[in-house]
């Protein structure tokens, strides 16, 4: 009546927020990504999009089911556990050329042993005691490691104790 | 390395069921892998650990991880026996080229590798705004790149510091367990180059994953219990100084 | 590692709360602290302050205005804020900022300053020329009404406004409080005083903020002081600084007498990297003396201009103290590693999105909208009935 009168312009403002808020609820339903709400409170098909990023490395199986010989003398010596790519560095481009028919396309670079062999393998106090560890400049006279040892057999016959920080 | 012809086209066929797994597709698509089947998480033996930093260059390779900045990275402790509340903690680069050479003295030294803990209750997907950054059905904490808004809210959160934001993509980036890998049954790629098998994944919900048995048969932490996050990393072999 | 001592996680070197994530605060601060202010008059029936009543307001919106910006210039992606109003995360403080601000913009600030001025809108918009007079037209919302029944109707459901306003304030700089309170990752910022403790200083940083564009937009125009207001405003600085400084050393005095495994770190941090940031701007210099002063000026009778230079020096000494206060928690809780083994620093850039010259552009730009706001809704009651001089 006359008070609501007096207060039209109140509902004005009222009206103001509901219009507001409806086409919030519009704009909200084109904005949030269809997936969003399918597992929890986040973008479903996020998921997905990591799970399908590229794979640069491998892993040991895909070069063992080509590499038998390796294997077969890896698996006996100290290094059976040490995976291929652990040295290698990262393979899926090789892996991949290899399934297309032409791995030599992408052929591997042989690692540099003065500085591989030498990050494990340098002695150091902070290294557990039982693992295998010498001094490079004393060990070897600086010659590469590949000299006495195969990288994929690593063990000698007759070792010496292994010198270094181990106690 | 000579492989003859005939080995080729016996060997290549293999090498192709193999690659269809390591190429397979979404998780919900890929027939092989179903989310609910899994709740993972990691083994990390700190008396294998010898600091090479194989993980540190191997995460960075597969996740084009930019430098500076870490999805995993190795700490190196040297506890005196008179100042075991004060450690000396060093991770040059985040160990990725390896340590200096330690010199043998009275107290003792150890490596921890150190990751995203992937949380089950994890207090950085509490604080996101938005829902940006979540644990999956299977377990693993991720981020939606995508949405993600760039606040660093979630990095502020994180109470092990495994979170940065990405200085390109102006997005938060973390570890992501290798999710693209695990979910192809590849391991991760810090646990593929680890030569000492320190890093192990695992997964809990597989009743023959052997780090049920490992549980069962060692004494096992995580990093600060007592911020009760329902850390996934755990840890054998963790000294009473590590941070 | 440049800048860093001790151990820190490596990923904790860079920090990425920066002095933007500072000033944040420090507005919203502003704008309750304001509006508490104006409060005091509308609801708590202090006539003294009355003077201040409609400039309180319009520099809480002022600073209302400007408060997203220092966020938005912040975020890595901008234009994906709309996120926070279509999807928020339930659980976090953060994803309550979009409802929040904008409940407290338009139900709370907006709605109250135009039902204040409703009478001066509707008059203006008939007696203003060109541009102006679509401005206060449109600002009638098409409505002429001005009778005696409807502005009763406006002053009660203004009253009703501001009563719901005061939680509402609280909450808009509450709820930024709870956002470093509840980080149980961040010792120096985990505590469930850091939410009070936010308000208060708010309220002291809000008073401080309207007694001195007080005084000095009545100066400017060369008007006279109303002492009565200012002794009066003083006095609320006073009482409500003694809560927050107690507060502050509550939290102080609390974390030196547990020193839990953060303490050594945090402690060895506050008195070095944060010594002239927290010990002398903020406690010695923004707090004790400005507490000296006032309480001089509340026990002693004091000649009027003597008074005068105690209210502006201890306000503005209180400014920086707040903004001190905040620099200390958001900076400081990123300066030590969470591994307490060890300190960064922070480099703060000048010209960056995210640098000194923008942070000193957003604590400048509220005074700008506050001078707009000023000429289009004159809070002084001799011009109300004029159309503004500068009308552009």
């Amino acid at each position: 009546m006359s008070a609501l009168k007096d207060a039209r312009h109140l509902f004005r403002f009222a009206g103001l927020f509901v219009l507001a808020f409806l086409v919030f609820l519009v704009v909200r339903h084109y904005y949030v990504p269809k997936s969003f709400g399918q597992y929890g409170h986040y973008r479903g098909a996020s998921i997905g999009e990591i799970a399908q990023l590229p794979v640069k490395f491998a892993g040991h199986q895909a070069c063992e089911d080509c590499h038998t010989d390796v294997v077969a003398k890896k698996n006996p010596g100290k290094h059976a556990h040490v995976n291929c790519e652990a040295c290698h560095g990262a393979q899926a481009a090789h892996a991949q050329a290899a399934l297309a028919g032409d791995p030599t396309s992408i052929k591997p670079v042989l690692p540099d042993t003065s500085v591989l062999c030498a990050r494990c393998h340098t002695a150091s106090a902070a290294k557990p005691k039982g693992f295998p560890q010498v001094d490079p400049a004393v060990h070897s006279q600086r010659l590469p490691c590949e000299t006495c040892h195969d990288p994929h057999s690593p063990g000698m016959d007759a070792p010496a104790t292994a010198a270094g920080g181990a106690k | 390395m000579n492989i003859s012809r005939r080995k080729m086209l016996i060997l290549l066929p293999a090498a192709a069921v193999a690659w269809e797994s390591v190429l397979a597709g979404t998780p919900e698509a890929s027939p092989n892998y179903k989310m609910t089947d899994h709740w993972w998480g990691m083994l990390i033996d700190v008396s294998k650990c010898i600091g090479c930093g194989n993980c540190v260059r191997a995460c960075q390779t597969e996740n084009d991880v930019p430098d500076g900045y870490f999805r995993t990275w190795v700490e190196r402790y040297h506890v005196d026996d008179t100042h075991l509340e004060n450690p000396t903690v060093i991770s040059p680069d985040g160990g990725k080229e390896g340590f200096p050479i330690a010199k043998e003295d009275a107290g003792k030294y150890f490596f921890v590798p150190k990751m995203c803990n992937h949380c089950s209750d994890s207090p950085c997907t509490q604080v996101c705004p938005v829902g940006a950054t979540f644990i999956g059905p299977d377990g693993v904490v991720l981020i939606d790149q995508k949405y993600c808004l760039g606040c660093a809210y979630c990095v502020q959160a994180c109470p092990y510091g495994c979170r940065y934001i990405h200085p390109t993509k102006a997005v938060a980036d973390k570890c992501t367990l290798c999710y693209h890998r695990i979910t192809k049954g590849l391991t991760t790629a810090c646990c593929e180059s680890c030569p000492t098998g320190a890093r192990q994944l695992a997964d809990l919900k597989n009743p023959n994953d052997p780090i049920h048995e490992f549980l069962k048969t060692h004494n096992v932490q995580v990093l600060k219990p007592q911020m009760a996050t329902g850390a996934k990393a755990f840890y054998n072999d963790l000294d009473g100084s590590v941070r | 590692m440049s800048g860093v001592e001790g151990y820190m996680y490596p990923n904790e070197i860079t920090l990425y709360w920066s002095v933007l994530i500072v000033l944040y605060p420090f507005i919203t601060g502003l704008v309750a602290g304001a509006f508490i202010l104006a409060s005091l008059e509308r609801v708590f029936r202090v006539e003294a302050v009355k003077p201040t009543y409609r400039l309180a307001l319009l520099t809480a919106l002022s600073f209302l205005l400007v408060a997203p910006l220092p966020l938005v210039l912040h975020l890595g992606h901008p234009f994906r804020s709309p996120e926070m109003y279509f999807t928020p995360h339930s659980t976090s403080a953060m994803a309550m900022f979009g409802y929040v601000y904008l409940w407290y913009l338009m139900a709370v600030l907006v709605l109250e300053i135009w039902l204040d001025y409703r009478r001066e809108i509707v008059l203006l918009s008939q007696s203003s020329k060109g541009l102006l007079r679509l401005v206060y037209k449109v600002m009638t919302l098409g409505s002429s009404n001005i009778s005696e029944h409807s502005l009763a109707i406006d002053e009660r459901v203004g009253w009703i406004v501001t009563l719901v306003g005061i939680p509402s304030a609280f909450l808009l700089h509450g709820y930024v409080g709870f956002i470093f309170g509840s980080i149980k990752a961040n010792p120096w910022w985990s505590s469930p005083l850091i939410p009070v403790v936010f308000i208060f200083s708010a309220m002291v940083s809000g008073i401080a903020g309207v007694m001195l564009i007080y005084m000095a937009t009545t100066k400017m125009r060369g008007g006279k002081i109303d002492m009565r207001c200012v002794d009066a405003t003083a006095m609320y600085l006073f009482y409500i600084f003694i809560i927050d400084f107690s507060l502050e050393m509550l939290d102080l005095i609390h974390r030196i007498y547990e020193a839990d495994e953060s303490f050594r770190s945090l402690n060895f941090m506050a008195h070095t990297q944060l010594f002239f940031s927290q010990i002398v701007l903020q406690i010695c210099l923004g707090t004790l003396v400005p507490l000296v002063l006032l309480f001089l000026t509340q026990v002693v009778k004091l000649p009027e201009i003597a008074r005068k230079y105690m209210y502006v020096i201890s306000g503005s000494l209180a400014l920086i103290s707040v903004f001190a206060m905040r620099w200390n928690v958001v900076i400081g809780g990123q300066l030590f590693s969470k591994s307490f083994l060890g300190y960064t620093t922070y480099k703060m850039e000048l010209v960056t999105r995210e640098g000194l010259l923008v942070a000193i552009a957003l604590t400048l730009l509220p005074l700008l909208f506050l001078w707009v706001l000023v000429k289009l809704l004159p809070p002084w009651p001799e011009k109300s009935a004029h159309s503004p001089a500068a009308a552009d």
